[in-house]
């Protein structure tokens, strides 16, 4: 079967190998499409995070693909994700990227529109007399929900809840915000926005492959004293994990607990943040803070768009099938302000267009995907370590660090998605 | 001499040591434009605007000059596989301004276009670029470059060569 000549609906069993995937995928702009319908526009998607709208009225201007959102904090205090289109004539209603606004008033014909959406006023109002005008606010994603501060939105008006969605992955979030001595992560220092010209599932795959940064890395480590490099070595025993649902998450507590010192996931130890290390120990007592400071914060990906890399955070936007941008910035942990501080530096170092580790990624994104436009061979292979997953004691599929246990994971998921019509 | 000349002279010498320090990046000699800074330097191409606090916010470059060498390794190391093959470059530069001096340090603005030719494909990068230098008996040394992108609120592609 030639699978480059396929009818409008592809047939993703086609497609879609155990352990390989076409290179299609990737590269379809007809798929992109599709994907757009069927995962973005439809499941839940990340969106941003209830830090960035703290007071009534504040907004942020956001995005669920190639669609702007904008996230507003109602006069209720109620998180609304709003699209930016006047129902008039289709006009852009928000231009800033944030702020703080009671109205948003469309300034080709001077409709307004309150915080959550709803059409306030209109401009010569005795134009539209006797006319119902009550359907004609600004759109809104149908279901918002929000776990541990982090705000998810779904245009599917049925389906899985949150909580449901995210599954075991939601204990990833939890045991971020163990991290911070509050319980609770912000988002406050503003987003780098990387654009990288290739497809948004290379990127999505990359968040935790453990298999590239020896490699890809291998200038970092080379000249800078970073501990990262031995966690991703044939002798690791750290774990790649499946939570189904299309998230993964590289598990490196295992490497962590052998090193047995807190703040070594960091780079950093207790003498050298004391500040952090006491409000950890008077919010957990010292037993928990010293096994969480151990431990470290995770490496999960949540499908489709939401990347925790230990002390940033990622967000994908796919804006075409081969224009894909990477928001991120610092996490910070609230009330604490000397590990910000250092959160902050080491994001800034790593992470953007001039980031010592993102723009190798970002590279490797785009040579990829050229790569996959040659015809033969037309297979992306993702075979490594099926010999050797096996289930945890929850049940995930879990493998060594390096294995690719994650992108048959995501895979697995897509497809099942995918095939709904 | 008049006063005239002597501002004429340092303008003079001020665009030389820009466009010796542009050269050096366009030819990625890393090592040369490393040894252009002062100990105490910061090389800093702010996100979201020209002002933000780089202690605060986040931004594209904020290297102090212990960072500055970890990124010249890094162009060094053999490894730095977003500059392997390296960008063509070339800085243009206009608009050269003084605009302050004090003791043995010199405040400089400049408007700066480069153009970018690499695997990608052809970028275009606008900024401007303001200095502070120092004058020392080797010559001016930056205590601190920042590169403000016309366009840094917007998403960007890999910026991996030295601008």
């Amino acid at each position: 079967m030639n699978v480059m000549t396929r009818p409008e609906a592809p047939d993703f069993a086609a497609l879609i190998g155990k352990d390989r995937v076409h290179g299609s995928l990737y590269t379809d702009a007809d798929i992109f499409r599709m994907e757009l319908q069927r995962i973005w526009y439809r499941t839940w998607v990340y969106v941003g995070h209830e830090s960035e709208v703290p007071k009534p009225f504040d907004f942020v201007t956001k995005s669920i693909g190639p669609q702007p959102i904008i996230m507003t904090r109602g006069a209720d205090g109620q998180i609304n994700l709003l699209q930016n289109r006047c129902p008039h004539r289709g006009n852009q209603v928000c231009t800033e990227a944030q702020g703080n606004a009671r109205k948003f008033t469309c300034p080709f014909h001077n409709w307004t529109f309150a915080n959550d959406g709803r059409l306030e006023a209109t401009a010569f109002a005795d134009g539209y007399k006797d006319q119902d005008m009550s359907a004609l606010s600004l759109g809104k994603v149908t279901r918002v929900a929000s776990y541990r501060g982090f705000v998810f939105g779904s245009f599917a008006a049925d389906g899985p809840t949150l909580e449901e969605h995210l599954g075991g992955a939601a204990e990833t979030l939890d045991r971020l915000c163990d991290s911070s001595p509050t319980g609770e992560v912000e988002i406050t220092a503003g987003f780098l926005q990387h654009r990288v010209k290739a497809n948004w599932k290379f990127v999505l795959e990359n968040e935790t492959d453990g298999y590239h940064p020896a490699f890809v890395h291998a200038s970092v480590f080379k000249v800078t004293e970073s501990g990262i490099g031995s966690l991703y070595g044939s002798k690791s025993t750290a774990l790649t994990r499946d939570f189904g649902n299309g998230h993964t998450e590289i598990d490196l507590r295992p490497e962590f607990r052998l090193r047995d010192q807190p703040l070594s996931w960091f780079g950093t130890s207790p003498e050298r943040l004391p500040d952090y290390v006491a409000a950890m120990e008077q919010a957990h007592g010292p037993e928990k803070a010293w096994q969480v400071m151990i431990d470290g914060t995770p490496h999960v990906m949540i499908f489709p768009n939401l990347f925790i890399a230990e002390i940033q955070i990622f967000v994908l936007q796919p804006r075409a099938v081969d224009d894909t941008v990477q928001h991120v910035t610092a996490l910070q942990f609230k009330g604490a302000p000397d590990m910000n501080r250092r959160l902050r530096q080491q994001t800034m170092g790593s992470v953007g267009p001039a980031g010592f580790l993102l723009a190798d990624d970002s590279e490797m994104y785009e040579r990829t995907h050229r790569g996959v436009l040659s015809r033969d061979p037309e297979w992306l292979y993702l075979a490594r370590g099926e010999h050797r997953e096996r289930l945890d004691s929850d049940g995930f599929r879990v493998s060594h660090a390096t294995d690719e246990v994650p992108s048959r994971g995501i895979w697995r998921h897509y497809r099942q998605i995918m095939e709904v019509a | 001499m008049g006063m005239i000349t002597v501002e004429q002279d340092l303008t003079r010498r001020v665009e030389q040591f820009i466009y010796a320090e542009a050269r050096l990046q366009d030819e990625h000699e890393y090592a040369a434009w490393e040894a252009l800074w002062a100990d105490d330097a910061i090389y800093w191409l702010p996100a979201n605007g020209d002002d933000i606090d780089p202690e605060q916010q986040m931004s594209i470059i904020y290297d102090n000059r212990s960072r500055i060498g970890v990124r010249v390794r890094q162009l060094l190391s053999g490894k730095r596989y977003t500059q392997d093959p390296k960008s063509a470059i070339r800085h243009l530069i206009t608009n050269v301004e003084v605009l302050d001096q004090t003791g043995d340090e010199v405040s400089v603005g400049c408007n700066v276009m480069v153009y970018e030719s690499s695997l990608r494909g052809e970028t275009l990068w606008a900024a401007r670029t303001e200095y502070l230098l120092r004058d020392t008996p080797d010559g001016f040394r930056m205590a601190r470059k920042k590169v403000a992108l016309v366009n840094n609120d917007k998403p960007l592609f890999t910026l991996s060569f030295l601008i």
